[in-house]
């Protein structure tokens, strides 16, 4: 027996035993036939505190296969202590492949960002979600939100944002923006950038969202429409950056800011460090053809 | 319960592996309704149960998943021991205390609102019916809309319940309760969730 299947033998493969599995698929195929739906499951403790991610790795570990090739980003980034461990995690217990290009791979977990490329049909997209109740800040009891959902009574929601436009002047609320799944369950789409609400909306790829502490998964299927929650007067708009990204030179992604020195110097560079890296590769390939000639 | 070997045995071959390609399987069938899962891991219990059912039955049932059996299956009592042994699940006689229902003639299924619905508050509280059809390319053309599908799908399963589309149509109308059907069948297997609409081709 190799080191590696012998370090494997320890745990069942993808280190949740069956019947937990189990349990977790049938929430997973329920959540996927009732889009935005929050299907309560027995979430199990994890080898890792509460926040960094246990509902995201149960669903993942739930769904991943040997032939899987896993991508982990944390807020955009591959190379981040919660994605790094949590590749390792898998690569330890699923013995998969993992990579950090969007592109190759079959499952990307997530926490709160969306990747700048897009999804393809054979892609699942797994977000570790922190509160999954889209109105559990406006209403504390879970009997009362149920019964909101059941009878699809989301003024609550309108009035907060029509607040915001009170207060602000616009909507103010810049991630976990609230959204409308096929036009019946308002749902938290996790704490993302309201940036990438509209890659939500009629993805070819399967997202799949697991909440931890608090129990609960939903589910986007592809081709789904998701709306972000907005007034006629008041359409819903994404965020712009005026600069281009300081790194690749691109513009229309999400942009995280870098504060540089202690005299107010910063940059703003993608967020999605793997689609920057892409593009800068790319352009140093460009420069160096040009030099060639 | 009967011990024979027939009850013993048909298990997957790789049971954890097996059981994880089952659920992928089934989770992209059921997010991407009027596609097919062709590749499907082999179990085999005693007939009539065919093989894909038996792999939804391995791969999503347990102690926790009341069973409802059509009465071409809870005619034989093998397969209510292979069930037992195999994965503990408890069978009912009440459709709507099941959670999974198979089912060996669909064309003799009690209407659809017999099984679990959920209810508004818990509609995931519902009953998943799997089917075992002779083919799901063969039968009359059914047109799928709805979340998981780009515009439009075909699918063309038979046998079906009877009244489907009708029966169907009011699954629909009672969104976000109603039920989940899986299809199983020698071609592959396919699903269709209760968002889907269905209407007749032409």
């Amino acid at each position: 027996m190799s080191a590696t299947a012998e370090h494997i033998a320890r745990y069942n493969f993808a280190y949740l035993d069956e019947q937990t599995k189990r349990m977790i698929r049938r929430a997973i195929l329920k959540a996927i036939s009732i889009p935005g739906y929050q299907v309560p499951f027995a979430s199990r403790e994890m080898p890792m505190p509460y926040g960094w991610g246990t509902g995201g790795v149960q669903v993942t570990a739930s769904i991943i296969g040997p032939d899987d090739v896993l991508k982990v980003i944390d807020q955009g980034a591959d190379d981040t202590t919660n994605a790094v461990s949590i590749r390792a995690f898998f690569q330890t217990v699923a013995d998969v492949a993992t990579t950090t290009e969007t592109g190759k791979a079959t499952i990307i977990q997530t926490r709160h960002r969306i990747p700048e490329e897009s999804l393809t049909a054979g892609q699942v997209l797994v977000y570790q979600v922190p509160i999954p109740e889209p109105l559990r800040f406006l209403e504390p009891r879970e009997t009362e939100t149920r019964k909101m959902h059941a009878l699809e009574e989301y003024g609550l929601m309108h009035v907060k944002l029509y607040e915001d436009i009170a207060r602000h002047g616009h909507i103010a609320t810049t991630y976990a923006y609230p959204v409308k799944v096929e036009g019946r369950y308002v749902m938290d789409p996790s704490p993302t950038p309201k940036f990438d609400n509209p890659k939500m909306h009629m993805s070819p790829a399967l997202q799949l969202f697991g909440a931890g502490r608090e129990k609960r998964i939903y589910a986007v299927p592809p081709f789904t429409r998701v709306e972000s929650l907005d007034f006629e007067d008041h359409p819903f708009q994404v965020q712009t950056f005026e600069e281009p990204c300081a790194l690749c030179g691109g513009t229309g992604t999400y942009l995280d800011e870098v504060v540089l020195d202690d005299r107010g110097g910063r940059m703003f560079v993608c967020s999605d460090t793997d689609y920057c890296e892409k593009r800068q590769a790319s352009a140093s390939a460009l420069l160096g053809e040009e030099d060639a000639r | 319960m009967n011990l024979d070997a027939a009850t013993i045995e048909g298990h997957f071959t790789d049971p954890v592996l097996d059981a994880q390609a089952t659920f992928r399987a089934l989770t992209d069938v059921m997010a991407r309704p009027g596609t097919r899962a062709e590749n499907f891991p082999v179990a085999n219990p005693p007939a009539p149960l065919s093989s894909q059912a038996g792999a939804v039955a391995l791969a999503l049932c347990d102690a926790d998943t009341p069973i409802w059996l059509d009465s071409a299956l809870r005619e034989e009592s093998a397969i209510g021991g292979w069930l037992a042994f195999q994965t503990g699940a408890p069978i009912v006689r009440e459709p709507a205390e099941a959670h999974f229902a198979f089912v060996a003639n669909p064309a003799n299924l009690p209407a659809l609102e017999n099984f679990g619905q959920g209810s508004q508050e818990f509609p995931d509280r519902s009953a998943t019916l799997v089917l075992q059809v002779e083919t799901l390319s063969r039968g009359e053309q059914l047109r799928l809309e709805g979340p998981g599908i780009e515009t439009a799908a075909m699918l063309a399963p038979h046998p079906l319940p009877r009244h489907f589309i009708e029966q169907w149509a009011q699954n629909r109308a009672r969104f976000p309760r109603g039920i989940d059907l899986v299809l199983v069948s020698a071609e592959g297997v396919a699903a269709l969730p209760r968002t889907t609409t269905i209407s007749k081709e032409g």
